[in-house]
């Protein structure tokens, strides 16, 4: 067995064990692998297509929405539900609730692709820094329009029904959802990335003139494969909203300055382009943020200020653009004669 | 032989450059046809107005027939009418091998088909194009620490790759080591002899041209100045008279 494969079996075999080994930090495992989720959605448009959004955050908050709404809306009418703004007037039974859990997850994800199609089609032909700013626009204006929409309970924002069971074992199923997701989207990536699809990306990335000129068909390439990353932000943000019982529309579901930058911040502290660096980014992100928020609190903004502006200074590839330069033949550049045999990786 | 391209009539202007004024010529089906003109004539913009870079003021350019002066670069480029660019672009970042492989033929291909690897029969191809302009050696290394010529040749090899019926090239000798623009040439007239791509060129060297072309227009101050073969573009006076700056 190769070395890799060692190195991804002992990694799936820590994610599988980690919450029974280290029950007290469930939570903080599951919101890594929501990092983890995010940051590498984030890079299939940022780092691998070339356009950053700052609106990714629109399919989270969209996505917890949707679920929610699904997953009342299945046994309840939604309206009442949400004036009641107290979900122990209506008891969900736990086959309803998992039916909801499941049903709403995945309903989240087709609706945030959907509206991903649309959103992009508008704003697509913006490039650069109007790109980013627009995407931004419509996240800011998604959570303004939710939480004017009482319906959908307004600036309170939404209670979802309570959890079936005991809490702790709650906690460990929503790990194992956020790590699950996760784990498919790295595989998912892992085989993306070697297709013709994504090479097409990486064009428009490097070149979008070029890639025209080539005859690629650079919108459907860029609609479809932002539809993808939306699809698994919205079933993240649903699985987010069953987490987090209560969530409200400005501060939990279109955080803009908060899930929304940090992804962004992720994938540049690991590398964007890459399948690892938005993988470690967030590690070494979370572990980061939980250290400052934990014990330099009041100061965890600056310091996390202060990352930025060392990212953005000093580190622009990241880690793996780092040791791309340091190490360029781990990435297979070299020169080859006609003839001689591939040299081992 | 038939016309594969036509263009009549055909005017640019950008604010009060006449780029292009009244412009009529044919491209004939399986040839070379040549275009030169001094600098600022207007051969890149009508190259431009051909592939559909920027919507022209009037006239009308067809390709096998089809009128596609109102069609979009990525839609013309799938029809196989492609060109290359006088600054050339290829995509920098990538090693050789992969710009190749990102020039196969997208129309020829659906979006399932794009969730899919390269098929070892076109890596095979990417290799013998490269080959082909004498790149294979380099095809591992970064297509942007290419020098100039190399990213030319680079930029000609992708454009074979993706199969072109037509293939417009913007001045394919600038940069290119004198020693070694007979290989150029030969390749040149060998994609079009062996893999029937017809070509159209601008080019600013006399001999190269005079060399491949079996049809010359020549451009000066945006219109047509004069069209025929190499012998009778190299004596008309008018032709000569431009290039010298006498008017
Ligand atoms: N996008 C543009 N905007 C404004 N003016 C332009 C544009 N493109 C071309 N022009 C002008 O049109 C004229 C013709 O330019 P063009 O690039 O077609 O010349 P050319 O024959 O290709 O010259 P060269 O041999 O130097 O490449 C020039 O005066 C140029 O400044
Ligand atoms: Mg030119």
């Amino acid at each position: 067995m190769s070395r890799n494969a060692i190195l991804h079996i002992v990694l799936l075999a820590a994610t599988i064990a980690a919450p029974l080994l280290f029950p007290a930090y469930n939570a903080f495992l599951a919101t890594l692998w929501l990092f983890i989720i995010v940051a590498l959605t984030w890079d299939m448009t940022g780092g691998q297509m070339g356009y950053n959004s700052l609106g990714n955050i629109f399919f989270y908050g969209t996505g917890m929405y949707v679920g929610a709404v699904i997953a009342i809306g299945m046994y309840f009418p939604v309206g009442e539900w949400t004036d009641a703004a107290r979900s122990e007037l209506f008891l969900m039974s736990p086959g309803q609730y998992y039916t909801g859990l499941a049903v709403g997850s995945l309903g989240a994800g087709i609706f945030c692709a959907l509206a991903a199609l649309i959103i992009g089609a508008l704003t697509f032909g913006l490039r650069g820094p109007y790109f980013a700013i627009g995407t931004l626009g419509v996240a800011i204006a998604g959570g303004e329009i939710v939480s004017n929409i009482e319906w959908l309970g307004g600036g309170q924002g939404i209670s979802m029904p309570n959890p079936p069971g005991d809490f702790d074992s709650f906690k460990v199923l929503i790990y194992y959802l956020f790590a699950g997701l996760g784990v498919v989207l790295f595989i998912f990536l892992r085989w993306f990335y070697q297709t013709r699809f994504a090479a097409a990306i990486n064009a428009i990335r490097d070149d979008e003139e070029k890639a025209e000129a080539m005859g690629i068909h650079t919108l459907r390439y860029k609609l479809v494969t932002w539809a993808i990353a939306a699809f698994f932000v919205g079933i993240a943000g649903s699985i987010s909203a069953f987490q987090l019982i209560h969530f409200e529309p400005l501060e939990t579901a279109y955080q803009t300055i908060n899930l929304g930058i940090f992804m962004v911040v992720c994938v540049l502290l690991g590398g964007k382009g890459t399948l690892w660096g938005p993988v470690i980014g967030a590690v070494i992100f979370h572990v980061f943020k939980e250290v400052t928020w934990n014990y330099f609190l009041g100061g965890q903004w600056i310091a996390l200020g202060a990352l930025i502006v060392v990212i953005v200074v000093f580190f622009q590839g990241g880690l793996m653009g780092f040791f791309r330069r340091r190490f360029p033949e781990w990435f297979g550049v070299r020169v080859e004669t006609k003839g001689a045999t591939e040299t081992a990786s | 032989m038939s016309a594969i391209i036509e263009v009549s009539h055909v005017s640019k202007s950008f604010g009060g450059v006449h780029a292009n004024t009244d412009i009529s010529l044919s491209v004939e089906k399986g040839g070379i046809t040549g275009l030169i003109g001094p600098n600022g004539s207007g051969k890149t913009t009508l190259f431009n107005s051909i592939v559909g870079y920027h919507p022209i003021d009037s006239g009308s350019i067809r390709f096998e027939g089809r009128e596609i002066s109102r069609m979009l670069v990525p839609e013309i480029a799938r029809l196989g009418l492609l060109r290359t660019f006088q600054q050339t672009r290829i995509y920098g970042a990538m090693n050789c091998m992969q710009n190749m492989l990102i020039s196969i033929p997208h129309r020829k291909m659906t979006l399932w088909e794009a969730f899919r690897r390269n098929s070892p029969e076109e890596k095979e191809r990417a290799e013998h194009l490269l080959e082909f302009v004498g790149l294979y050696e380099k095809r591992l290394l970064q297509a942007g620490s290419l020098s100039f010529g190399q990213q030319k040749l680079l930029e000609f090899a992708m454009a074979m790759m993706n199969e072109p019926t037509v293939l417009l090239l913007d001045e394919p000798t600038a940069g290119i080591n004198p020693t070694l623009i007979n290989g150029l040439i030969d390749r040149l007239k060998r994609a079009n002899s062996e893999y029937g791509i017809t070509l159209f060129i601008i080019e600013h060297n006399m001999r190269v041209i005079m060399n491949m072309a079996e049809r010359i227009y020549c451009l000066a101050y945006g219109k047509l100045l004069a069209s025929g073969t190499p012998a009778e573009i190299q004596d008309d006076q008018r032709v000569i008279d431009a290039y010298l700056g006498a008017h």
